[in-house]
């Protein structure tokens, strides 16, 4: 069930709960973000993922435990400095006025990257919005844009913020919730591929995702939540199993192995064929 | 993964070009405006009943910047020190304030519809003038006329400041503003402040309705070099804070835990941004009664020119609101000379059809 503790974890969460209005949304949740892997948190629609990865990025006060990041209390960490050391993607991003792609792009280096000269900080912007692949819609209003593409621009501008943080804090942890939502195949598989890039450098990054067999491709750290708890977590292919998917899934489906790594993978043509089961 | 290779430092060619004349239009709005603001002080100085030609009155201003005492007297000298440049300047100031304040609240509130008003300072400002106007005499008789007035806009910021205040901690909860919660409670106390306005309307009579209706509909008549030094303390800090408030507002249009996540400390910028127009829009009241239209429209027709970046929409909004200010303050004093005709109706009826006409002249629907 639980990992032994990372030596130089990133980021840790210790018996982090959360509760609001009378219902515990996270309970007794302890994970670790190594620096260099990747861990994707997966879970059924109102299991906590988002609620937890709100209380691993300050967003939402703790109702118990607490989060440290680089050995220091969350909270006591002032909103820049955590902003050098963490970049976070949320969910939406609805924009009132009707800013163009660059300049929401650009709010991720504006603030922190202002030690940076002028024309680096511009083609920082440039290097984030053609790696996210909107280098094109530079000039359009954000609003004007599918919600793939507003997907994409915000990767661009979270890229932009880690980029920048990178020459004030050098232990950085990078949060992505249900990035690729709204995403096509391709652009799913580039935005996982250039996290995973990120990662690589020696960045913690966690990502909420949906997609069971992106979740084991990707991640070199799976967690498992349901109904609030953490329930299963380590290697992807250790820690899912027919009955895990049974229990959490609520899916009576099986797992195959796919041929070279021996990665799990899940077909849901088997629901179709069976229906009954 | 081009990101991961820091060391690229040129922009590809579109994107230059589309930064470069972000930067041509900016440069070109702070000029236009900023001439503007020039050339219409100047020429609102010399107009009045001794009209004085702009050259002159640039030559007596810059002569007393220069400490020229030649040309200390004169009649064209009084005027212009005495009575024209306070107005003018009470004038600039005023319309800064207001227009910043808009866009502020806009920005703040998430809303295009918002304005200073919002945060009840105009609310309030109102109720306490009333009071002030129609109770004043009866708590405090045989000085009448006099009181009243002297202490009409100390009252007036005073109300306004209140009402702020009571807005402020209905809508904080465990140290968060909700905005939402703001700006719905500031349209019940709004509607209360009115009613209680109403009332003593009700029972005024017809010298202090008469005084009311002109409160209401502003002014810069009463301008001096004390109500000057009175205000600008007050409305000033606003105006510094800009830069400041620029970056915290940019980053609240993605939302407010995106902007926490950018390292803006997001509670931080709404209080101050709340008490800083509490206390220039009060002030401004204070000075030149309720001016409304100003902080609606100025910063809309700043978005449509130059985009909703706050560091260019604050500084810009302030040299529109000013521009306009000083352009209804001529219209007011001129058409129906020797009298003046009230603040508010020049602004709005300069402003709206302006506003229309730029609405209906675009192809498309307008994002707001």
């Amino acid at each position: 069930m639980s990992e032994p503790l990372t030596q130089n974890a990133l980021v840790c969460a210790q018996g982090l709960g959360f509760t609001t209005g009378g219902k515990t949304l996270v309970r007794d949740a302890t994970l670790d973000l190594a620096p260099g892997s990747t861990t994707i948190l997966i879970g059924p629609n109102g299991a906590g993922k988002s609620t937890l990865l709100k209380l691993m990025t300050g967003e939402v006060r703790a109702s118990a435990g607490h989060v440290a990041i680089d050995g220091e209390a969350l909270t006591a960490i002032p909103a820049w400095r955590l902003a050098c050391q963490r970049a976070v993607m949320a969910q939406h991003a609805r924009l009132v006025f009707p800013f163009s792609v660059y300049e929401v792009a650009s709010l991720g280096v504006d603030g922190i990257g202002r030690a940076m000269p002028r024309t680096r900080r511009d083609a920082l912007v440039g290097e984030c919005l053609a790696a996210a692949g909107v280098l094109d819609l530079a000039a359009r209003p954000y609003q004007t844009l599918s919600g793939g593409e507003q997907q994409r621009v915000q990767f661009a501008r979270t890229l932009g913020q880690i980029e920048a943080g990178r020459s004030i804090a050098e232990r950085q942890a990078l949060f992505l919730d249900e990035p690729i939502a709204s995403l096509d195949l391709c652009h799913q598989l580039a935005l996982l591929d250039m996290a995973r890039a990120i990662a690589a450098r020696g960045v913690a990054v966690l990502i909420v995702l949906h997609d069971l067999n992106l979740a084991v491709t990707y991640a070199d750290h799976l967690v498992v939540m349901d109904r609030g708890a953490i329930i299963a977590q380590g290697a992807p292919a250790q820690t899912l199993d027919d009955a895990l998917l049974r229990q959490v899934f609520r899916v009576d489906l099986s797992l195959s192995r796919a041929p070279a790594p021996g990665l799990p993978f899940l077909l849901p043509q088997q629901h179709r064929a069976n229906p009954a089961a | 993964m081009t990101v991961a290779a820091s060391s690229v430092s040129r922009l590809p060619a579109g994107l230059a070009a589309l930064v470069a004349r972000r930067r041509q239009v900016a440069g070109l709005a702070v000029g236009v405006l900023a001439l503007g603001c020039l050339v219409l002080t100047l020429v609102a100085i010399g107009q009045g009943a001794i009209t004085i030609a702009p050259a002159r009155v640039a030559e007596i201003l810059w002569a007393r910047l220069a400490g020229n005492a030649a040309l200390f007297e004169g009649r064209d000298v009084l005027v212009v020190m005495n009575i024209r440049l306070p107005r003018v300047l009470l004038g600039l100031l005023v319309g800064a304030a207001l227009a910043v304040s808009g866009a502020l609240m806009q920005g703040l509130f998430r809303n295009p519809l918002a304005d200073p008003g919002l945060v009840g300072v105009s609310a309030g400002a109102g109720l306490a003038a009333a009071a002030t106007i129609v109770l004043g005499d009866r708590f405090v008789t045989g000085t009448q006329m006099k009181l009243p007035f002297a202490i009409l806009p100390l009252g007036a910021f005073c109300g306004g400041l209140i009402s702020t205040l009571a807005l402020y901690l209905i809508a904080t909860r465990r140290g968060r503003t909700s905005v939402a919660t703001m700006l719905l409670a500031g349209v019940a106390l709004g509607a209360l402040a009115g009613a209680m306005t109403g009332l003593l309307a009700f029972i005024s009579d017809d010298r202090q309705l008469r005084d009311l209706t002109f409160w209401s509909m502003g002014s810069l008549g009463g301008a001096s070099w004390t109500k000057l030094a009175a205000i600008a303390p007050i409305v000033i800090p606003l105006l510094l804070a800009m830069p400041f408030l620029a970056r915290g507002l940019n980053g609240l249009m993605l939302g407010e835990a995106e902007a926490y996540h950018l390292g803006i400390p997001v509670q931080r910028i709404k209080a101050l941004a709340i008490l800083l127009v509490a206390l220039a829009v009060g002030a401004s009241v204070a000075a030149a009664g309720l001016i409304g239209f100003v902080g609606i429209v100025v910063p809309h027709l700043i978005r449509l020119a130059v985009g909703p970046d706050h560091r260019l929409l604050l500084p810009l909004s302030a040299l529109g609101g000013a521009m306009l200010l000083v352009g209804a303050d001529i219209v007011a004093r001129l058409i129906v000379a020797p009298a003046e005709l009230p603040l508010g109706i020049v602004t709005a009826a300069i402003g709206a059809p302006f506003f229309l006409w730029l609405l209906l002249r675009r192809a498309g629907p307008l994002d707001v």
